[in-house]
């Protein structure tokens, strides 16, 4: 070690060797308070107690003044003043007792350091002896040591009595565990396109270029669990100028005069992705900024997402309004294990 | 007086006959406890959360845990007449037609973010210091599991008033938990007792946030204190504290005054931010409709990491299918593998630490930080990590405030997850080391005091005041631990050892935690650094000013070339 | 407001008067302060001038006939609202090339602004400025309001509008400090990153309710200062700064000597 030589010098010169590590030097002389050698300090300090006492009932009278005087009414600037004023009063009251223990603690009672002394964790030998041969007689006098059957017979019995809760729970927990529903939406031929929240349907002419429209299928709300219903089926639907607009083959007949309409829950975990930039044609998800191309098949261009957002086909009936061609072609929404079979 | 002290007197000896509770107050009133303020760090938890009880007691009263539909009629103009669930609209009725509701949620909801910091706080105040460390390895589990229970209290409770943004915040979870292979979409309906939102989930959350959790976390908070009792607390090093001993002030009357009026403290900054600072403005975000979102979509902090971890991770590619199943390994990975990871190494550190460092000693003494390196560098590098993931769970609020591209911010957060705590971890070992050099220093040449004297010959030195005994102590007080040694891979027959590969590993793991490590001064180096500053006090009278004497008997040891704590590499002696 | 006064007026007397003074403050400044332009029909001067302006601050970008150059519109048929919208607003005329246009003190007046409005209104019909009936916060719904813009808005604009991030360096502003008129035009004519909503996709009277909703919010929150309404985020920046920090400073009192 680098420290050797000096080591040796060292005891070389003085004919003496050093311990090898420091000794603790045990507690320091202990300072006295100035409210330990002067009267008047210790007074003072006494008086300041009292003083934050007093505080702490000044603020609970305050918060109870409050709480009579200040209900908070119908206006925002009144609720606010009834909060604000029993968020004050009870501050005061709470830090007045705090703070005057705190400074009695301090400066009142004996600061003069104590120990207490550590004994290892472990018991000793005899203890531990004591403690196995305890065991050892109550497992002898149990006979469980001799008869296998009755061992076999506790284990099986503890083992299967959980089941009488874990069953119906399992059973039921899930409702009617029918996991196919994440397949179905309420869109089907000829559903109307409806604006959410009001219902209204939309006419493909009123549409212009660079809208948006945030759209439920129509008659949601008669459906059976209609917000289980709205989960999965609200779909997003612009419309962009045909020439931005890239279709592959197979969804040619999915758009209609430039209106396109896309689920609106994320493909990613499940959010509602809604913030669409006119200029750029892009969707982007608030929740994790995935980021889709409404103008190529809503194609995933940034962020967590894998895959683009599912299509709704749409076209237009008789009356000129937006209806669907036919549910979405996949599931909607996050990815899970069973999602392609 | 003497009315009460007989009273006292009549109930204690009651009570004692009924309960011999006489022999425990007298051995624990009078217990020791030592004062340091990072010792408060947990009773800001413990105290949150009697705070939470208290708050969410008054809540309970008027909290309908319900998701059936209602037409709210109320005060304010943007909710009035708007159909909502019950759960949403007692929300709205707590907070503004209860006098004094809207302060206790508001100081609910502070304290359950603060519960979160303090024992996060907390626990990384035991980590640094190594308070983990045998006997205490057992206490850091159930502080760990307190942990993870108040992130699911706080998630619970998050989600009960049903608004937009918890709502997106349940569907974020249900989204993660499909992502799980196999079982998900049936663990989805397991949480949701149906397809999502279905209308349990709310009264689930409820039962689970009032009853569950807290039931939990009381009976741990009861063991996790009595541990303390038991194990006594530990203290930080300094003059008369050893591993034998505790050092500090009884319980009764000093910690009863400080702790108990601590309590008050901290339910008194909880009153002033709830009576000040608004607090999760569910009437901001409305009743929860599974179409809108908002911008500003984020969790409550101790979540944030979670929501960093899904921004971050890149979506291209990550999704597999295998064998017609899909793999969403863009979820999977921040959202479970992530913080599955983050939480085994936190729960698993003082295992790891103590086999690499083979220490079966009880240590009660705590680690200054800079004198376990590696440990401190380790615990700012998961720190550095989670603060990457929290900046990444903000992107769109730094895009905003400082006008910089959410894109560019996440790119850049990508590279530096992998970076930055490999950078943290470096920075800060070295920093560790230096400050021990810096502490050798001191001990070795004592103060600078700023006086230049100037010898006869010309020569100029600076005075150097020696540390007393007592500052002295706290910078040798401590054994760096030595890597473990590696036994010969063959025994003295040249037969090959048998496990001697997993001796291999530990001491490879050994050597990665303690090679790196400044030796204390010794009291022979120290004796060494003041010789050589005597011998030139021995040749100061040849300069020709006795009065010098005493002053040059400390100066730095440029004259002498005194080793000066290099850092020790390579195998080391064996201890124990 | 009416229940208030029946139930509790004999012991609120004096706060009711403090809330009413505040509410008709607030009714004041809703009066007053948007200050909307009305659409009195633009005479051949005023188009003369506008167009004398367009060719000296515009037409280097725009084109002299506004027909658009690459990289800025063509501005025939975009109507009164869409010029009036980003002048008053200063968007335009564009001083640096950026993520998107940003809003800064504007650089025409009042008049000068209705000029080019009326000059670029006459190339061909498109939106006009909204009367000040249309943007009157105190005709619209807020319940409704809040509805539709929780649905159209809010994934942008943040819950109350205090703005928020999109993609690439852009993002939605702050609606804070915009005039009920702006945000009427805003919605009108989609300007930049936003989308269009015209009267089909939301009414005119929808549009009232909105800017009734945003009205609202200038009241602040009842839970005591907003922290800006950036959500959570901006709670956890406070409890560690604020919570932490008077606690630990409080820690530190406690565990000091006292002297």
């Amino acid at each position: 070690m680098s420290t050797d030589n000096s080591a040796q010098d060292l005891t070389v010169r003085d004919g003496a060797s050093l311990p090898d590590r420091f000794e603790n030097p045990g507690l320091p002389p202990h300072q006295q308070r100035m409210a330990d050698v002067d009267p008047a300090a210790s007074k003072r300090a006494e008086r300041q107690v009292v003083a934050l006492f007093a505080i702490s009932v000044i603020g609970t009278i305050g918060f109870l003044v409050a709480y009579f005087a200040l209900r908070p009414g119908e206006s925002v600037e009144s609720m606010r003043l009834s909060n604000v004023a029993l968020g004050l009063s009870l501050f005061l009251a709470m830090f007045g007792i705090g703070a005057a223990a705190v400074h009695w603690a301090k400066t009142i009672m004996s600061d003069h350091e104590q120990q207490e002394a550590r004994h290892p964790q472990r018991s000793d030998a005899e203890v531990r002896a004591g403690a196995v041969e305890t065991l050892r007689i109550g497992a002898q006098e149990s006979g469980v040591g001799r008869r296998g059957v009755l061992k076999g017979a506790v284990v099986s019995a503890v083992a299967l009595v959980p089941l009488t809760f874990a069953v119906p729970l399992i059973g039921q927990v899930g409702g009617d565990w029918n996991v196919s529903k994440f397949r179905h939406t309420l869109w089907e031929r000829g559903r109307r396109l409806v604006r959410d929240p009001s219902g209204e349907p939309i006419k493909a002419s009123e549409v212009t270029i660079g809208s948006v429209y945030h759209v439920i299928p129509d008659g949601l709300r008669e459906a059976d669990h209609w917000i289980e219903e709205k989960a999965k089926a609200v779909v997003l639907m612009v419309r962009l100028d045909p020439r931005d607009l890239k279709e592959s083959e197979e969804r040619a007949g999915w758009s209609y005069d430039g209106i396109v309409a896309y689920s609106k829950i994320c493909t990613h975990v499940g959010c509602p992705v809604a913030l669409y930039e006119q200029q750029t044609h892009h969707l982007l998800c608030p929740c994790h900024q995935s980021t889709f191309d409404m103008a190529d098949g809503a194609r995933v261009v940034f962020g967590p997402a894998s895959r683009p957002l599912p299509q709704l086909p749409i076209t237009v009936d008789d009356e000129g309004y937006l209806v669907a061609q036919s549910d979405f072609t996949e599931p909607i929404g996050p990815s899970y294990w069973e999602r392609l079979k | 007086m003497s009315t009460v002290n007989r009273a006292a007197g009549g109930t204690a000896d009651y009570l004692d006959q009924r309960t011999g509770i006489g022999l425990a107050v007298k051995n624990f009133a009078r217990k020791i406890f030592p004062d340091h303020w990072s010792f408060l760090l947990g009773e800001i938890a413990l105290y949150s959360f009697v705070i939470l009880i208290i708050t969410g007691f008054f809540l309970t009263m008027f909290f309908v845990p319900s998701m059936g539909l209602i037409t709210y009629e109320g005060p304010l103009a943007s909710m009035d007449g708007v159909e909502m669930s019950e759960a949403f609209a007692s929300t709205l009725v707590l907070s503004f037609e209860v006098t004094g509701g809207l302060l206790m949620r508001q100081i609910h909801h502070w304290a359950a973010l603060l519960f979160m910091a303090s024992i996060v706080t907390h626990m990384m105040r035991v980590f640094f210091t190594g308070a983990f460390r045998k006997p205490r390895e057992i206490n850091w589990l159930v502080g760990f599991v307190l942990m993870i229970l108040g992130l699911a209290a706080g998630f619970t409770g998050y989600s009960l008033p049903d608004d937009v943004l918890s709502g997106n915040g349940l569907r974020i979870t249900d989204g993660v938990v499909k992502s799980i292979p196999v079982v998900g979409s049936y663990m989805s309906y397991f949480v949701f007792g149906g397809e999502f939102p279905g209308e349990h989930i709310i009264p689930r959350l409820f039962t689970l946030h009032i009853l569950v959790i807290p039931g939990l976390i009381l009976a741990l908070v009861g063991l996790h204190l009595f541990l303390v009792v038991l194990h006594k607390h530990t203290h930080f090093p300094g003059p008369g504290r050893t591993e034998r001993n505790v050092v500090g002030f009884p319980l009764f009357p000093v910690y009863v005054a400080k702790a108990g009026g601590f309590f008050f403290v901290v339910f008194s900054v909880l009153a002033l931010m709830g009576g000040t600072m608004t607090i999760n403005p569910v009437w901001n975000y409305g009743p929860y409709d599974p179409s809108p979102v908002s911008a500003g979509a984020q969790p409550d902090w101790y979540m944030l990491f979670l929501e960093g971890a899904l921004r971050l991770m890149p979506g291209a590619g990550t999704e597999w299918v295998v064998a017609g199943y899909t793999l969403s390994l863009n979820v999977l990975v921040p959202a479970v593998i992530v913080p599955g990871l983050l939480f085994t190494v936190l729960a698993l550190y003082p295992f790891v630490e103590a086999w690499a460092s083979g220490d079966k000693r009880e240590h009660h003494v705590l680690d200054r930080p800079r004198n376990a390196p590696t440990r401190t560098a380790s615990g700012v590098a998961i720190l550095t990590a989670f603060g990457v993931l929290l900046a990444a769970g903000t992107n769109d609020l730094i895009a905003t405030h400082f006008g910089v591209s959410i894109n560019d911010i996440t790119r850049v957060l990508r590279v530096l997850l992998f970076v930055a705590p490999v950078v943290a971890f470096i920075t800060t070992k070295r920093l560790c080391l230096g400050l021990q050099r810096k502490d050798r220093e001191l001990v070795l040449h004592g103060h600078e005091t700023g006086r230049i004297v100037r010898f006869a010959d010309g020569e100029y030195i600076e005075v150097h005041r020696p540390l007393d005994e007592y500052e002295r102590w706290l910078r040798v007080h401590h054994q760096p631990v030595r890597p473990l040694e590696l036994l010969p891979a063959e025994d003295e027959r040249g037969v090959r050892r048998k496990g001697y590969r997993r001796d291999a590993f530990r001491a490879r793991v050994s050597r990665f935690f303690f090679e790196d490590r400044v030796e204390p001064v010794t009291p022979t180096e120290l004796a060494a650094a003041q010789s050589h500053g005597a011998h030139d006090a021995l040749s100061a009278p040849e300069h020709g000013d006795s009065t010098l004497v005493e002053a040059v008997a400390n100066i730095k040891p440029e004259h002498g070339g005194m080793p000066t704590g290099e850092v020790t590499r390579g195998p080391a002696t064996p201890r124990h | 407001m009416k229940a208030i006064a029946a139930r509790r007026h004999h012991r609120l007397a004096p706060l009711l008067l403090l809330a009413l003074a505040l509410a008709l403050t607030g009714a004041l400044y809703a009066v007053l302060a948007p200050s909307a332009s009305g659409t009195t029909t633009a005479s051949d001067e005023d188009v003369e001038a506008g167009k004398a302006l367009f060719q000296a601050n515009c037409a280097t970008c725009h084109g002299t006939d506004a027909e658009g150059r690459e990289g800025a519109p063509s501005l025939i048929g975009v109507g009164a609202a869409s010029v009036d919208f980003q002048v008053s607003t200063g968007r335009m005329p564009m001083q640096v090339n950026g993520p998107q246009a940003a809003a800064k003190p504007p650089q025409f007046d009042r008049e000068q602004t209705d000029q080019l409005a009326a000059y670029v209104a006459s190339l061909g019909s498109g939106p006009a400025i909204p009367t000040a009936d249309q943007v009157d916060p105190a005709q619209g719904d807020a319940a409704n309001g809040m509805a539709l813009f929780r649905t159209n808005c809010a994934m942008c604009h943040g819950a109350i509008g205090a703005g928020g991030a999109l993609s690439e360096g852009k993002y939605a502003p702050n609606l804070a400090d915009s005039t009920p008129t702006e945000i009427y035009e805003a919605m009108l004519t989609g300007p930049q990153s936003m989308p269009v909503f015209n009267d089909a996709n939301i009414s005119p009277e929808e549009k009232r309710d909105i800017i009734a909703f945003l009205d609202e919010q200038r009241a602040g929150s009842p839970g005591g200062t907003s922290l800006g309404s950036i959500g959570p985020v901006g709670e956890a920046v406070w409890v560690w700064v604020v919570g932490m920090g008077l606690l630990i400073a409080s820690a530190v009192w406690i565990g000091a000597k006292s002297s």
